[in-house]
């Protein structure tokens, strides 16, 4: 059975109970990371009224040896409250609230990126870097095989399926409308989405993001994905090689400009940034996702669209180079550039982090600077 | 769906066309109690002619003890005292849930009527504002017995990504949880938060701050809204403390208590202090931590799966395997609150909190008194 038994449960029924007034009170589902790096957990507390800001939600705690965070004897992590945004399962006035994760000490958790990001962020504000990122996923049954795929076998090959129509060609369009429309209400800035080159492939883009919103927007994008694909009884996967074969990867494609590239003349500061992208390639590669480069070892091959894992390449409207510089953007002679390393499954906090270190604080070398 | 039970399947646009016709000012109140095994519940509904505004309103009732493990067919009578009373969730306003203590045909509490002796040892220590937050865990399974979502005949991957998980891989049932949660807030019963708990099909919900009796009478409602609401999605809610022996986690209720001194300046003192007197009385503790005397319990604390050993007592600062556990930031600021990781899922929490209150705040000389209820229900 390809959908989960949960989404049979009677949804009537289910609406019943979610039309309840809840007087003054709010839910506020708290969200983190756990310690895979690419996992997200969440729970809910009640409030006696809706915060308005960031600084109305309470920090809180959670068993950080039942989420790989920690050991049993010493398992109390904290929850920081970071972004918050609407909630589009429970509605208005409930809330959705991102948090970073703190130890016992109250240092940053191992896979907390995002306080790292934080600092070097606030370093280039005047900067204005703005993100856009692609996210890829696969759609798949409870069974692991992908959504709509024949039980046990393939479709036909890759062709007719990016930006398809059709009940031939799109599988699982339902998930796509819901979160796109559930990312609107909650207030994620999702600029768009298609269906992509293997088929129950499918991408969404969050953008343009200033700074550490990127990450924010982006995690709680794919929180939002996760939730729709729960109700619907499948699952989203962000394995960058879910197929082995003539089948497409998923990644992570990531857009970036200042101020400054947007401006006249810009490229020439596009060009200026490319080429430190070119001296510290493995150290890019090393944050694109979060075995260090293992999992994108699978899927940058040099075929499907994917530069060589080993290689570092540039060109104007060139799918198969790490740095692809948009026709528009070579005839303007400004604008952006898209970094197509990223894995689908990485952690966009140190992504965009690791951009801003080598074109803007430009660094040097193979380990990011420690800054004061 | 075989795993569901037929009600649920029943036409529920036909219920819908009935359940919005007017009633005038009738109102309906569902009185609840728990019956012969210390662990059910059972309820029935009367119709009043007016909206009750407080318990006062609402009058004494009775029923057949012999059909719920409480009393002989030859003297089978006996009382619904209305204790507590909510909006009802179900049928909504003006109708009601009642919580009820069940009295024997001689007006004395009854054997499982574990709320009248809580009374007395919260009335005792009343100064001290004693509160109380508990932690439900439990298990939703399938009419076959077979947790909800779990493979017809197997087991689904081991424990890890569980625990606060989000996905249809992940979290199985949360449509129950999300329309208990509704529920409660509806009802007015102070529930705190929810979240997925380790074991697949295993969730937990949060009730209080609630001040000593309170304690009791919003778990025991919080768990009849819970049955309700499985009940009418076709699956059943199970509080045994150990549904699936093997390597998954058991099912508790964790205890989380504090008094007026431990929440002010310098309260770790009366925390540890409270840990030290129930270090002297652990096996006591236990016999009162399940319905069983501590036989379920047993199945359950084995020193594994964030769980104490039934025979050691033992406390760590945000250790949870420990029998107490106090939390990082009370260690740290001194003051706050702290876990009793003993209860089990299935426990009574009027006896839990009894058995706290009166191990922490009463002189070991007036312990383990006998109450006399006779002019008590007068």
């Amino acid at each position: 059975m390809a959908t989960s038994l949960s989404s049979k449960l009677n949804k009537a029924v289910k609406q019943q109970y979610m039309d309840l007034p809840q007087g003054e009170k709010v839910q506020a589902m708290y969200i983190w990371i756990d310690g895979s790096g690419e996992g997200l957990r969440c729970k809910t507390k009640t409030l006696d009224s809706e915060p308005k800001t960031i600084e109305d939600l309470p920090e809180w705690n959670f068993d950080g040896s039942s989420t790989y965070q920690s050991e049993g004897s010493n398992s109390d992590m904290y929850l920081i409250p970071a972004a918050m945004f609407r909630d589009p399962f429970r509605k208005d006035p409930n809330k959705l609230v991102l948090c970073e994760v703190l130890k016992y000490n109250r240092k940053p958790a191992e896979t907390n990126l995002r306080h790292m990001c934080k600092k070097i962020m606030s370093m280039v504000d005047t900067q204005h870097p703005w993100f856009g990122m692609e996210q890829e996923y696969t759609l798949l049954g409870v069974d692991g095989h992908p959504f709509g795929w024949p039980s046990n076998g393939f479709p036909g090959p890759q062709g007719p399926y990016y930006c398809g129509v059709g009940a031939d060609k799109a599988y699982g369009r339902d998930v796509v409308e819901a979160h796109y429309r559930a990312c609107l209400y909650a207030g994620v800035q999702i600029c768009g989405t298609n269906a992509e080159v293997m088929p129950a492939q499918w991408e969404f883009q969050v953008g343009p993001c200033e700074g550490i919103n990127m990450g924010d927007h982006l995690w709680i994008a794919r929180f939002i994905l996760h939730r729709v694909c729960e109700d619907f009884g499948v699952v989203a996967s962000f394995d960058p090689k879910p197929i082995t074969g003539n089948w497409n990867g998923a990644g992570c494609h990531t857009n970036f400009s200042t101020k400054e590239m947007r401006e006249d003349g810009g490229l020439k500061i596009i060009e200026d940034s490319i080429e430190r992208l070119s001296r510290r390639h493995m150290y890019h590669i090393r944050a694109y996702d979060p075995k260090g480069g293992l999992d994108n070892a699978r899927r940058l091959t040099g075929h499907h669209e994917t530069s060589n894992i080993d290689e570092f390449s540039a060109g104007v409207a060139n799918r198969g180079a790490s740095i692809r510089i948009p026709r528009a953007v070579g005839q303007d002679k400004k604008g952006y550039f898209e970094d197509r390393r990223p894995s689908a499954n990485c952690d966009p906090y140190i992504v965009t982090e690791a951009l801003v270190r080598t074109c803007l604080l430009l660094e040097e070398g193979e380990e990011p600077t420690e800054h004061k | 769906m075989e795993m569901t039970s037929l009600s649920s399947q029943l036409n529920k646009s036909v219920k819908r066309q009935f359940m919005s016709l007017p009633q005038g000012d009738r109102c309906q109140v569902t009185y609840v109690w728990v019956d012969g095994t210390g662990e059910g519940l059972r309820s029935k509904t009367r119709t009043l002619h007016k909206e009750p505004m407080t318990i006062q309103d609402i009058p004494e009732w009775n029923f057949d003890g012999s059909s719920t493990y409480q009393a002989e067919g030859s003297n089978s009578d006996m009382y619904l005292i209305p204790v507590a009373m909510f909006r009802d969730p179900f049928t909504l306003d003006p109708n009601k849930l009642v919580l009820c203590e069940v009295l024997k045909y001689n007006r004395l509490p009854a054997e499982t009527n574990h709320r009248a002796r809580c009374r007395k040892i919260m009335e005792q220590v009343k100064g001290e504002a004693i509160w109380f937050g508990m932690e439900q865990e439990y298990t939703l399974c399938g009419t076959d017995g077979h947790p909800f979502g779990w493979p017809k005949n197997g087991y689904p991957k081991p424990q890890g990504p569980y625990y606060c998980g989000v996905g249809a891989d992940c979290a199985y049932g949360r449509d129950i949880v999300e329309c208990h949660y509704k529920a409660c807030l509806y009802a007015g019963v102070s529930i705190y938060g929810t979240n997925a708990e380790v074991m697949p099909s295993q969730w937990e919900f949060q009730i209080g701050p609630c001040e000593g009796l309170d304690m009791g009478d919003h778990l025991w409602m919080a768990r009849f809204l819970l049955h309700r609401v499985s009940e009418e999605f076709g699956v059943v809610s199970t509080f045994d403390p150990k549904p699936m022996k093997g390597n998954w986690n058991g099912a508790g209720c964790h205890t989380n208590v504090s008094t007026l001194s431990m929440r002010r300046e310098g309260g770790l003192k009366f925390i540890e202090e409270a840990i030290e007197k129930l270090a002297k009385r652990h096996d006591k503790h236990i016999a009162l931590y399940d319905p069983n005397g501590g036989q379920d319990n047993q199945r359950r604390l084995t020193g594994q799966h964030e769980t104490s050993s039934i025979s050691d007592f033992s406390t760590g600062v945000a250790n949870r395997a420990a029998s107490i556990r106090i939390p990082r930031h009370v260690g740290q600021e001194k003051m706050g609150y702290f876990e009793d990781r003993r209860p089990a899922a299935n426990c009574d929490p009027y006896s839990v909190t009894m058995i706290l209150a009166e191990t922490m705040l009463i002189d070991p000389e007036e312990q383990d008194k006998e109450y006399d209820f006779e002019k008590e229900y007068m």
